[in-house]
């Protein structure tokens, strides 16, 4: 865990993709599901932060 | 000697066209053939996807070009992260993107791995297979509307013959509890011949000297599969899913054609719903922010799965 936040803070690519990845999926399951509609309203901008952002930390240092 | 077609074209080149071909550069040569390629990529990728986001920002419609486009901020994305019906119909389309991923995964592995035993008539069973895969969308849904017919229908006699239930007494795409269900009956039965032959592929990639290796350390068949061809075959597995989560995200035609998105608006996937607001309801600006949200969507789960996939190609 402290590797994770110490590769975050250092902006190297492995977490921050990671991250990234986290917030894609959250936001796809939050499309998908059929329990909340206010997680349904929010999902899209939850999908684009984690897309812009990874193709942003992609680009960052091994 | 005879001249070789390069030599024909050399001479046939005029000499002034010649001396400035001679003057470039490799990497100006480099530029010269990769431009077209760029500009045809931005022509038909580029330019469309940026003209899409600029009207997802406007009340555009495309049946009244004369009218005055006003731009109208948010407020598309706005109404569709906010109707429920779209709501619904994203749930339709989860229901069988996870349901035909699933099927078609364990159906074709398992198909896979069966005709990669070496047995009399394998190659006829493989020609056999794939049919399905070779048929076009629009007749696999029409023939199947006819197998799903409550009198007439093949299918409701195989259920009867199965179980004992009336075949009239009931209807795979007149039920609203069924309509989803026939829907993933017939792209499991279309679709999953190809990701047989993608698991065939990644099953025929694996040398037997790991499996004599495996033998001679007397490791039981049931370990050598999970430690030797799951992980083997995996990366082949997973190209197959993402190939089949974006088919199937975009799925428009065999749903069309089988139950034309009802009964209501059940098997009314994002892909139908979409094009029903931008070409029968005509709202342009509406449909291309409905079509941005679906495009990020689309992008973002293909890019953790492109870079999972190279982490299990790594390993």
């Amino acid at each position: 865990m402290s590797q994770f936040v110490h590769g975050l803070m250092r902006f190297r690519r492995g977490p921050w993709e990671m991250l990234a990845s986290v917030l894609i999926a959250i936001g796809v399951v939050m499309l998908m599901q059929p329990v909340v509609l206010w997680a349904y309203t929010y999902s899209f901008i939850v999908t684009l932060t984690g897309t812009v952002m990874f193709i942003i930390v992609s680009h960052f240092p091994d | 000697m005879s001249d070789t077609p390069i030599d024909r074209v050399a001479k046939a080149t005029p000499p002034s066209v010649a001396a400035k071909i001679r003057g470039l550069s490799d990497r100006a040569i480099a530029w010269l053939f990769v431009l077209p390629t760029i500009f045809l990529l931005l022509a038909v990728n580029i330019f469309p996807l940026i003209w899409t986001i600029n009207l997802s920002f406007t009340n555009f419609r495309a049946n009244r070009p004369n009218r005055e486009v006003d731009y109208i901020g948010l407020r598309n994305y706005e109404r569709i992260l906010t109707d429920e019906d779209i709501w619904l119909t994203m749930q339709a389309t989860a229901h069988f993107l996870f349901w035909t991923i699933l099927l078609q995964v364990l159906i074709g592995f398992t198909l896979a791995w069966l005709i990669n035993r070496k047995f009399k008539g394998n190659d006829l069973w493989t020609t056999l297979i794939v049919l399905p895969m070779m048929l076009s969308p629009a007749v696999v849904g029409n023939f199947w509307t006819f197998l799903y017919q409550p009198q007439i229908g093949l299918f409701n006699y195989g259920i009867s013959f199965l179980t004992g239930i009336d075949p009239s007494s009931f209807q795979m795409i007149g039920d609203v509890k069924l309509a989803p269900w026939s829907i993933v009956i017939v792209d499991t039965w279309m679709w999953t011949p190809f990701v047989m032959l993608i698991c065939l592929a990644g099953l025929r990639s694996i040398p037997d000297y790991i499996y004599e290796a495996a033998e001679i350390d007397r490791a039981s068949q049931w370990r050598q599969f999970w430690t030797i061809t799951v992980p083997m075959v995996l990366p082949f597995l997973m190209l197959a899913v993402l190939f089949r989560g974006i088919e199937n995200f975009k799925m428009f035609d065999l749903v069309v054609q089988l139950t034309g998105g009802g009964p209501g608006s059940v098997t009314e996937l994002t892909s139908i719903n979409l094009k029903r607001e931008a070409f029968e309801k005509w709202r342009t600006g509406y449909a291309s922010a409905y079509a941005i949200i679906l495009f990020v969507t689309v992008f973002g789960l293909a890019s953790i799965y492109v870079k999972a996939l190279n982490k299990v190609k790594e390993r």
